[in-house]
């Protein structure tokens, strides 16, 4: 994958020293340490590419990067205090419904299951199925890419941080989505073919330039409860509220997308998260939250937090799409003509990122 | 020719068949080859664990849907 372009000085900063030293992040760290009045936090352009980037190095990392860089101290120091900011704001948003889950009658698999019913959020699938024109589900196909192109693999970073039976039940999911032997059928590949299917790029990063930074941010709360030993409890908490809002509004995106006569392979994508989900939402939520809890590997809270933070982001996510959709807009930064790679070279010393290279 | 239909879904594997019933959710079924439905057709599978219904209102018989969730709101 390429360097993305930079959406402001933070990824500007970020990416400049990706592409080689010398660098002085010095700056950078001051200006997320004093991020301006307003900033929204969760879905920010400039915080949540810098933010992804960074994590995207201990993912596949980019063309032309050290690999070494996952571990530079410098980098490291500059992800924590964006860490520190996102998570915070994350907390201080979820904290209603982390408070309501937690004080709620019942036990905890009976709970997390009330949460997610329950969330009130914006629906997408509805839409999809009844109304979306057909560049809107590519929009949506490119919105998605980021993280179903890697899909599952934010929650592989807690099976070795974890022992016993959740871990027995964390390994039966995630040998399912990957394909459980079969690498056509590792969902993240089949997402790949529904990609082609649409006539869209299958390549991991393809569309990154061209997602908003509420995207990135969806993404980058995965990455935050993976790759922070501290937070598995959230990133197991997460993996169930996704697994536990999926079959059904698949369903309905199966049908929109059948509606829309694009290729089967298309809906079949879908179709196989209708069942495969209904299995996994009964794993993630009773065997491995709830079993993770009972063994004291986890705290409520912290798996709650997790759960809550997924159903946020999916309806900030979905609330922004269908906005702009509903007012005749793009969910895109840029027309997907404009998502071709525009440089064959990453940003060197003579090309430093530019702060402007995309129109929002 | 119809066999004459049971009342619940039967599970078939070679080896191991574990079976455990979520409350209010499908039954999750390990190390299955098959599950006959309540008709008497027989579903193959190579899913390591499957959710089958238990609530009749899945549009993906015998498989869990998710439908079990909107079917206990009403």
């Amino acid at each position: 994958m390429q360097l993305p372009r930079a959406r402001g000085p933070i990824s500007a900063g970020v990416l400049a020293a990706l592409a080689g030293p010398p660098y002085d992040l010095a700056p950078i760290a001051r200006r997320v340490g004093d991020l301006p009045d307003g900033t929204d936090l969760l879905a920010d352009d400039d915080l949540h590419l810098a933010l992804w980037s960074l994590y995207e190095l201990h993912y596949r990392g980019f063309d032309r990067v050290d690999p070494a860089l996952e571990w530079d101290p410098e980098l490291l120091r500059l992800r924590r205090a964006m860490e520190e900011v996102f998570e915070a704001e994350l907390r201080r948003r979820s904290a209603p419904h982390v408070e309501r889950t937690l004080a709620a009658d019942g036990d905890l698999a009976t709970r997390l299951f009330g949460l997610a019913e329950g969330f009130e959020g914006p629906s997408v699938a509805r839409y999809v199925h009844r109304d979306a024109r057909r560049e809107q589900l590519l929009e949506l196909m490119v919105q998605r890419s980021i993280y179903h192109l890697k899909e599952s693999d934010p929650s592989s970073w807690v099976i070795p941080r974890i022992t016993g039976a959740p871990k027995a039940a964390l390994v039966e999911l995630q040998y399912d989505e990957y394909g459980a032997g079969r690498p056509e059928r590792l969902h993240a590949t089949m997402f790949g073919d529904a990609l082609e299917g649409c006539g869209l790029r299958r390549e991991y990063g393809a569309y990154v330039d061209v997602v908003p930074g509420y995207v990135l941010a969806s993404n980058n709360a995965m990455s935050l409860f993976g790759l922070n030993r501290r937070l598995q409890g959230a990133s197991m908490g997460h993996l169930g509220a996704f697994e536990a809002t999926s079959s059904l509004p698949c369903k309905k995106f199966a049908a929109g997308i059948r509606r829309l006569g694009l290729p089967d392979v298309v809906a079949e994508y879908f179709d196989e998260h209708v069942e495969a989900d209904a299995v996994h939402e009964q794993l993630a939520f009773r065997d491995i939250c709830v079993g993770l809890v009972d063994s004291g590997q986890a705290d409520e809270a912290d798996v709650v937090l997790g759960a809550t933070v997924c159903l946020m982001m999916d309806t900030l996510v979905g609330e922004r799409l269908l906005e702009a959709w509903q007012a005749g807009r793009s969910a895109l930064r840029a027309d997907l003509g404009a998502a071709a790679p525009a440089h064959t070279a990453p940003p060197g010393a003579g090309d430093r990122p530019t702060t402007a290279a995309v129109a929002s | 020719m119809r066999l004459v239909p049971d009342p619940e879904p039967v599970v078939f594997g070679s080896g191991d068949v574990q079976v455990v019933a979520c409350p209010d959710g499908p039954l999750l079924v390990r190390g299955a080859d098959a599950v006959r439905d309540s008709g008497g057709e027989l579903h193959p599978t190579t899913r390591p664990v499957v959710a089958v219904c238990t609530c009749d209102k899945s549009q993906r018989l015998p498989w869990c849907d998710g439908t079990h969730k909107v079917v206990r709101r009403r």
